[in-house]
């Protein structure tokens, strides 16, 4: 099992989502974050006054997937997120030593 | 005319008085939206109980003192009689006897007067945000409310030696606005800038939190100013008055709509965006510029001296922020240089208005307001200190004066 950890635009959160439900996808889990890339943020102006955003808003969406589904999610998320521009964001992936779903107890892939 | 014509006459007065009156009470509301919108969240409660506790404080020193030294029984032009109360209203049979010469109710004038006073005392609210002590600024609200603002009120519409030397200033663009702001300067200056406004001569934009509140706040402020001017032409019961009150209300609005169209264009020009926070600064300058005439011009003349009051904002926000003063919400450039500039305009379309005077009239309120905060500023900071702790400072004035958070469920 892999946890699929991706930090994309929020826009495109509406197009993640759909693209990972249409290739099978059972459940997400989405968080609101902040963060900074290599462009460190951008500027703005305040009354004449330029100041640094230092902290982008982005969303990060965990997917918890089995090993033969991976491949695909990531490349769901790869074209759903994509716009071609600066911060799109990026994708980690880990291993899952187990998973358990709390009604029934189930573990492993079936838990998923 | 007959008795009962005359008593109509009075009642409509009065009506028309009171109600322009409530406007400018209303003016409170415009000054606390904008104020909570230009400073941080952390500052919210503060900036609004500091608006709702100036309002109050400004409401009762103007009833024990304030209101009878500015209008004395008697006075020298300079130093107004003390007394203290509220007198009576009037008789019906004086007002009869008097052939409509007293022509509104004593206690309806109290009251348009009053708001003023609260209206001078939120100019320098915005201006010491977000780092000030709040007892020492109520404390100097009960100094500037019951005695500064009122003896400068009598050397002008008290009947002062401001008014004898031919000073013109029909609803106060100095007596309100520039003597508000000058106040707020002096304070500013004893206070110092909000820490990390300016690091190593660099100046960093500290922004606004909220800006659809700041623009309600300066669409309330430009409602409040319809009665703010239209009242202070004091009668509308025939038609060459009913006629001056509508000009005042039609220049009224060409001066607020000329500063924002002044500020946003130059804005643009200057930093190659349209920035809001200017414009909004920027209908309060036109509407600051238009009070010291607002019926003389005519209506373009009018829209004009707003939108170079709304460009005079712009460029008075950035000298001040180059000298290194911290003023967060804008008031010292909206209401004192516009002030100033307000004065000035008054001799293009007041043939009664001379440059000479306007200028002895701009100096005399701002040296008498400025020295004698600067003096009670000074007292309260060595007595209690005027300025919050650092670390008060970093945690917001709103737990550290008020223990309470504006937005308590929204967790950062």
């Amino acid at each position: 099992m892999k946890l699929i950890i991706a930090i994309v635009k929020p826009f495109k959160l509406d197009d993640v989502r759909n693209a990972l439900s249409d290739i099978g996808v059972q459940g997400i889990t989405v968080t609101e974050v902040k963060g900074f890339g290599r462009q460190k943020g951008h500027t703005e102006l305040y009354r004449g006054a330029e100041y640094v955003v230092d902290f982008l808003p982005k969303v990060k969406v965990e997917v918890a997937v089995s090993d033969e589904m991976s491949d695909k999610a990531v490349e769901a998320i790869t074209q759903s997120a994509n716009t071609g521009k600066i911060g799109d964001g990026k994708i980690f992936i880990m291993n899952i030593e187990s998973a358990i779903r709390i009604r029934t107890g189930e573990t492993g892939s079936e838990a998923l | 005319m007959d008795g009962q014509l005359i008593e109509l006459a009075y009642a409509l007065d009065t009506f028309y008085f009171l109600v322009m009156g409530a406007f400018v009470m209303w003016m409170a509301a415009g000054f606390s939206m904008l104020e909570a919108g230009l400073v941080r969240s952390k500052s919210t409660v503060e900036i609004l109980t500091k608006n709702i506790a100036l309002y109050s404080i400004a409401s009762i020193m103007y009833m024990l003192v304030g209101y009878n030294l500015m209008y004395p029984a008697d006075g020298n032009g300079i130093i107004p009689a003390v007394s203290f109360f509220l007198g009576g209203d009037n008789d019906a049979a004086d007002v009869i006897a008097s052939g409509g010469e007293v022509y509104y109710s004593a206690l309806s004038d109290f009251f348009f007067q009053v708001v003023f006073v609260a209206t001078a005392m939120s100019i320098v609210s915005g201006a010491v945000a977000e780092r000030m002590k709040l007892s020492s600024f109520l404390l100097f609200c009960v100094v500037m409310t019951g005695l500064i603002y009122p003896i400068q009120g009598y050397w002008k519409w008290g009947g002062g030696f401001l008014d004898a030397a031919g000073f013109q200033d029909f609803a106060g663009s100095g007596v309100v606005h520039l003597c508000g702001a000058a106040a707020a300067l002096a304070g500013v200056f004893l206070l110092g800038a909000r820490k990390g406004k300016y690091v190593n001569g660099k100046i960093n934009a500290i922004p606004g939190a909220n800006m659809p509140l700041a623009t309600l706040g300066t669409f309330i402020l430009w409602l409040g100013w319809f009665g703010f001017n239209g009242g202070s032409e004091l009668m509308m019961s025939n038609v060459a008055e009913a006629n001056a009150v509508a000009l005042i209300f039609v220049n009224t609005n060409a001066a607020a709509a000329g500063g924002v169209i002044g500020a946003l264009l130059f804005s643009k020009i200057l930093f190659g965006k349209f920035d809001l926070s200017m414009s909004l600064n920027g209908a309060i300058g036109g509407l600051v510029s238009i009070t010291a005439e607002p019926l003389a011009p005519t209506p373009e003349l009018a829209a004009i001296i707003g939108a170079v009051g709304g460009i005079l904002v712009v460029i008075s926000i950035i000298v001040l922020d180059k000298s290194r003063i911290d003023d967060p919400v804008g008031a010292i450039s909206a209401h004192g240089t516009c002030g100033i500039w307000g004065l000035i305009a008054v001799t293009l379309s007041n043939g009664d208005a001379t440059l000479g005077a306007q200028l002895y009239g701009t100096i005399v309120i701002f040296a008498w307001t400025f020295i004698m905060a600067l003096i009670f500023w000074g007292i309260l900071k060595m007595l209690i200190g005027i300025r919050v702790s650092e670390e008060a400072e970093e945690m917001g004035v709103d737990v550290a004066e008020c223990g309470m958070e504006a937005y308590p469920e929204f967790k950062k």
